[in-house]
């Protein structure tokens, strides 16, 4: 009997872990390359949160302006990201989104069309031209939809319902996974050449959230156990606009679509407070008054964009503004008013119903709001990270030899602050990418064998908490560090609060190491949840102690203690990785070098 | 259809009890919740109360909470619904609620069963094949109207609600023989797709079991997506297999024309 018994165990070349836009996205790829790829799923294959994109993929196809261009959007990426993001792959998205588009259309995505039949795209917040291609507001689930429905032909084997709880490595590489299935609760090991994180973020560390029961930061603080590195974990993305009443739905995305389709923001006032506060950096390309705005939502080339249309940390802060000055609306966000175009274009109803179904059914099954005769009531809800694992830029391997990470997981593309519909099209450029260069690595690096030593110590720890069915409860520990982020560590942050949230995230750690659940291994969420915790608290720790070092405001990033960017904190990523004492250990590593011609274009494009 | 609450703050809190069945492949009953309702709650937040305060273990699947991503299929009073679309003040004041499995999958364990079947039989629906690339750099010339009816189709968040009522499936265990309002959709978003140039018909006809359909339309009522599944996709697929395969003159036509 060999010590593996125990264990279902499997063999791949490539191992995927997550199955939303770019695990799938990875998949393809690597078997398209002629390698053994798997994709393990924490959900049902389809449902990833990949479904709740909502506006479109940033590509500059130039369909509806002929003036945008790679180089354009190139230096729409790097401006909205406060010059932090890694050039390389800035350049690669820009460059390749459009192929990626296309390709999509080829395997079944049926996007909007344009008036003379090519892909239509759409305003976004930061994109200086029309540049999202879309279907309504459901994009991100017609391309995960397309994804999914290719990929079951390409020979895949697929896990769904399956939860990864270790990276396995050996001799200085990764060598597989190591998991449990949720239906039976068995322990499974995936023995593999080589191994892409595509898990998505880490919204659930905070109480109020657009992202769902998955996005507990698992790849992220995989990857920090074996000894990678997080970059950027400091900048994370609040949307300006999630529901906020009623409480129960709360936090859920409203589209920056509806912005971008021509709805304002308004405070209890019925001012249009955005035009108030115009950052320097875009001073030369927001609209002079509300006619001109709305000239360049309707295509008017000529017209600057609405403030509206400014990049989500700026609006979030600004909204933010205005509910602590009392000018807020009756359950503690602003009016977000597409309804009052209906002055500027016939059948403006049937438009709005058209352009944005998803958002007009949500409210009015949620909220009971008829979004085209009423305003909604929106307010900022976390959202996305920009900071993650640190790749190279070309290859999307981390510094663990055969790990390789794409999509929200990654750090690099989008510095300290991401542009609406730069996601999906990451989604797909790096998907790609990582998918192929993890198949050129297995080809040379086939499975090794694993350290059974380390399997019983991660089984060990997963089975504990059925010794404890008096222990703490997973589910309030996570409700308070939901808290203790959201208050803490949130959309104002200052070196006090983040001190004690430090405090209390350490106590809360201790806490987990004393979780109990109750009932046995088969579709327990209970046990689940206490083996998410441990990757939150993680992410949380990183996040807290990446945000105290950067003592400046820049993108997603705004500290009350020091409300400007600073010139000294321009020249450096923040790198976070666990140190030999088995603490966090932090470094300031200087930003990517950025080629002269790059560096012309962003002048250019000034 | 909801009642309006965007303009009341009052929290209003109710106890409601909710009836949920516990169990798995052996056997199961309904286990009796209690549960403090505040303002705008769906089922699935009662659902998600009850396992933080006196369940922990209870099983449900769940993702996006907002009718996105068709994960938290249940049947509620009896009716196949997402939980997280099914708002608590329209239910009946005073009565109990009962949540139970969809019927027409094996249980897994409380609320969760086991759909992979529907996974197995979308496999075999042949695939999306296009026609060459009308332009130079890979793309397509399509307009607007000759998508809309693909798109209707391709807003299913794959829920299986309508698997769940279907009386094929539910109450004649007819999963070898037909493939489902779901896969009819799916087979229709395909066929109807501007750029589709596979023939999926006798598929249809031998091995999906499209005859089976006998239009009572429940599908179509409990689709949260309100894809018109029977008007729209069944009906036309129907017909499309009868001019195939039945109508007398296309016989004829095909009987002189050499197969492609």
């Amino acid at each position: 009997m060999s010590a593996l018994d125990k264990y279902i165990v499997t063999e791949h070349d490539v191992l995927i872990i997550g199955a939303g836009g770019a695990g799938l996205r990875a998949a393809v790829e690597s078997s398209a390359h002629g390698v053994r790829t798997a994709v393990i799923c924490k959900s049902l294959l389809g449902k990833a949160h990949t479904v709740m994109a909502e506006g479109g993929m940033a590509a500059a196809m130039g369909n509806v302006d002929d003036r945008d261009s790679w180089e354009v959007h190139f230096a729409d990426t790097m401006r909205g990201g406060g010059y932090l993001n890694n050039p390389v792959m800035a350049e690669h998205h820009a460059r390749e989104a459009p192929s990626r588009v296309r390709e999509l259309e080829s395997w079944g995505a049926v996007f909007d069309r344009t008036k003379d039949g090519k892909i239509l795209q759409r305003n976004f917040g930061g994109h200086r031209y029309p540049r999202l291609a879309h279907v309504g507001d459901r994009t991100g689930l017609e391309m995960l939809r397309t994804l999914q429905d290719h990929g079951i032909h390409q020979g895949l084997d697929i896990y769904m319902e399956m939860t990864v709880a270790a990276l396995l490595t050996s001799g200085g590489r990764v060598v597989g996974a190591y998991g449990y299935d949720r239906e039976r609760g068995r322990m499974r090991v995936w023995r593999a050449g080589a191994v892409v994180l595509a898990t998505g973020g880490i919204g659930k560390a905070f109480r109020i959230t657009s992202n769902s029961w998955e996005y507990t930061g698992d790849g992220q603080a995989l990857a920090y156990e074996v000894g990678a590195e997080l970059q950027d974990m400091e900048f994370v993305q609040f949307h300006p606009t999630g529901m906020v009443w009623p409480p129960s739905v709360r936090g859920i995305l409203v589209t920056e679509g509806v912005r971008g389709e021509g709805g304002v923001l308004r405070n209890s006032e019925g001012r249009r407070f955005m035009f108030d506060d115009i950052p320097e950096l875009y001073r030369n390309q927001v609209a002079k008054d509300e006619d001109e705005g709305w000239r360049y939502v309707t295509g008017d080339k000529h017209a600057q964009r609405p403030p509206e249309l400014l990049t989500r940390d700026h609006i979030a802060r600004c909204i933010n503004r205005e509910i602590k000055a009392g000018r807020g609306s009756p359950h503690g966000g602003v009016f977000l008013d597409i309804g009052w175009i209906k002055e500027r274009m016939p059948n403006a109803s049937e438009h709005i119903k058209k352009k944005l179904p998803s958002m007009y059914h949500q409210f009015k099954e949620l909220a009971g709001v008829d979004i085209t005769a009423e305003a909604m009531e929106v307010g900022p809800t976390t959202h996305y990270v920009m900071g993650g694992i640190r790749v190279d830029g070309n290859t999307q391997m981390c510094n663990i030899p055969g790990l390789f990470a794409a999509g929200e997981v990654a750090a690099g593309l989008h510095g300290s602050n991401r542009l609406g519909g730069n996601s999906l099209s990451d989604l797909l450029v790096f998907g790609q990418r990582a998918g192929e260069h993890a198949a050129k690595f297995a080809k040379s690096n086939p499975a090794a064998d694993v350290d059974v030593a380390q399997l019983e110590r991660e089984t060990a720890r997963a089975l504990e908490p059925f010794d404890r069915p008096n222990g703490e409860n997973p589910y309030s520990i996570q409700h308070d560090l939901q808290n203790v982020m959201q208050d803490l560590v949130g959309i104002v942050r200052t070196q006090s609060e983040m001190e004690q949230a430090l405090d209390r995230i350490g106590g809360l750690n201790a806490r987990s190491e004393k979780t109990g659940v109750v009932g046995h291994r088969e579709f327990n969420p209970g046990w689940h949840t206490a083996i998410d915790l441990r990757n939150l608290l993680t992410v949380a720790e990183a996040v807290t102690r990446a945000a105290l070092d950067r003592k400046e405001s820049r993108g997603a990033q705004f500290r009350d203690d020091f409300p400007t960017k600073s010139d000294e904190c321009s020249t450096f990523n923040t790198v976070i990785s666990k140190g030999g004492d088995g603490a966090m250990k932090l470094e300031r590593r200087p930003i990517s070098k950025m080629r002269p011609e790059l560096t012309a274009i962003i002048e250019k494009n000034k | 259809m909801a009642s309006h609450t965007a303009n009341s703050t009052e929290s209003d809190t109710r106890t409601v009890v909710f009836r949920i069945w516990r169990g798995d492949v052996n056997g199961g009953q309904f286990v009796v919740y209690p549960v403090e309702v505040t303002q705008g709650m769906v089922v699935l937040d009662c659902v998600h109360k009850i396992q933080a305060e006196q369940a922990q273990d209870l099983a449900c699947r769940w993702n996006c909470k907002a009718g996105k991503c068709g994960s938290c299929s249940a049947e509620i009073n009896g009716k196949p619904s997402l939980m997280c679309m099914t708002r608590m003040d329209m239910m009946p004041v005073g009565e109990e609620i009962m949540v139970e499995p969809m019927q027409a999958f094996p249980i897994i364990r409380d609320l969760v069963t086991d759909v992979s079947w529907n996974f197995e039989v979308k496999k075999k629906i042949k695939p999306f094949k296009p026609r060459k690339p009308d332009n130079a750099d890979g793309s397509w010339t399509v307009y607007q109207a000759d998508v809309e009816r693909a798109q209707e189709f391709r807003k299913c968040i794959e829920c299986f609600l309508c698997q769940d009522v279907c009386h094929v499936l539910r109450d004649h265990h007819k999963h070898d023989e037909f493939i489902g309002p779901r896969s009819m959709v799916f087979t229709a978003a395909l066929e109807m797709n501007p750029l589709d140039t596979e023939d999926r018909l006798a598929d249809l006809k031998n091995r999906d079991g499209i005859g089976y359909c006998n239009i009572t339309k429940c599908c179509t009522k409990v689709c949260p997506e309100h894809i018109a599944i029977t008007d729209n996709a069944i009906i036309p697929l129907k017909e499309r297999v009868v001019d195939e395969f039945y109508d007398p003159i296309t016989r004829l036509f095909r009987m002189f024309r050499p197969k492609s």
